[in-house]
């Protein structure tokens, strides 16, 4: 199976309705063991990429993917903008020159998106933060063939699920440390949101 | 003289606002440009003001990035990554007392490299 450049934008477009529909959840989760700013800015920014990529034709990924990141970069204003505009930026760069997205140019792609977000966070896996969804969720890709929704879908929420219990190193919970165990990551979960509708994009095509 | 350019960026308009009339106090014309808050004047950071800033604080002598917490950071590197500009740093300092130091090293016509080296001396 390959995504098309109308299932991309299909994916973004559910994953803003999701970040529409559990703003003010998200916000909570932030307001736990962060700044209080995570719903508004995820809300924000993908609305912006609805603003951005609904009435624009592509003809291929990378391009929906690359005003993807433009957009988030320049519109959430939290730690949020440069941390998910990294990923699909380095997402969009793997799938450069192809019109669809194949199982493998993808899953090569979520790996540079993990790449590129320890990178721009100075962070490691286990720190709780959204590296904690993205690099288990390429390992899992690395190991596969083929686009799997139930597994994909399995295997990020288990990868968000598993913030709660570690002691934040990075980001506005750090200053926390061990008060932020027990808590969700907030970044974990927006994450997890983007790869659960990738999942269902996934099950309709298949 | 060129004068290397200063850029400041926080979280918050009001805080690199504070900081400029702080440094004006002790010197009056080297660059200083300021990217504070998002686009809309929130609390956060914005992209574009950063480009902006460096664009416009820019010398021969280089540009200086300075920021605040978390994503300043982030934005100041992307920013940095996308520009042109050869002579372009980001310091890793308190940002109150590290743009006052680089204030006084740029009105003594040092240039980015070396206040860059003062920095490090001064902050570790």
């Amino acid at each position: 199976m390959e995504l098309q450049p109308r299932e991309i934008k299909q994916w973004l477009l559910q994953a803003n309705q999701l970040f529409q529909e559990n703003k003010d959840y998200l916000t909570s989760l932030d307001q736990a063991i962060g700044d209080g700013d995570h719903g508004i800015n995820m809300a924000r920014g993908f609305q912006e990429v609805k603003n951005k990529i609904e009435p624009t034709e592509y003809t291929n990924v990378s391009d929906v993917l690359k005003d993807t990141a433009m957009t988030l970069m320049s519109k959430v204003g939290g730690a949020s903008g440069p941390l998910f505009g990294t990923a699909f930026l380095k997402l969009s760069t793997s799938l450069k020159g192809a019109d669809n997205a194949d199982f493998q140019h993808f899953a090569e792609g979520i790996s540079a998106a993990g790449e590129g977000l320890k990178q721009r966070g100075k962070a490691e896996q286990g720190e709780k933060t959204m590296i904690d969804v993205w690099l288990p969720m390429a390992e899992f890709l690395k190991s596969q063939n083929e686009f799997s929704g139930d597994e994909i879908e399995s295997k990020a929420k288990s990868a968000m699920e598993a913030t709660k219990d570690m002691s934040a190193k990075k980001g506005r919970a750090a200053y926390l440390g061990d008060r932020s165990v027990g808590h969700l990551d907030p970044g974990s979960v927006s994450s997890y949101y983007l790869f659960s509708t990738l999942a269902e994009i996934v099950k309709k095509g298949v | 003289m060129d004068q290397t350019g200063i850029v400041l960026i926080s979280h918050s308009t009001k805080i690199v606002e504070g900081i400029k009339d702080l440094i004006r106090q002790v010197n009056s014309d080297v660059p200083i440009e300021l990217a504070g808050g998002t686009d809309d004047g929130d609390i956060g950071t914005s992209i574009e003001k950063i480009q902006a800033a460096i664009d416009n604080a820019h010398s021969p002598k280089g540009v200086l990035l300075i920021f605040d917490i978390g994503s300043a950071k982030m934005n100041a590197e992307m920013a940095v990554e996308m520009s042109e500009y050869d002579q372009i740093e980001i310091a890793d300092v308190p940002i109150v007392e590290g743009a006052y130091v680089a204030a006084v090293e740029s009105g003594m016509g040092k240039s980015v490299a070396e206040i860059t080296e003062t920095l490090k001396k001064n902050f570790g």
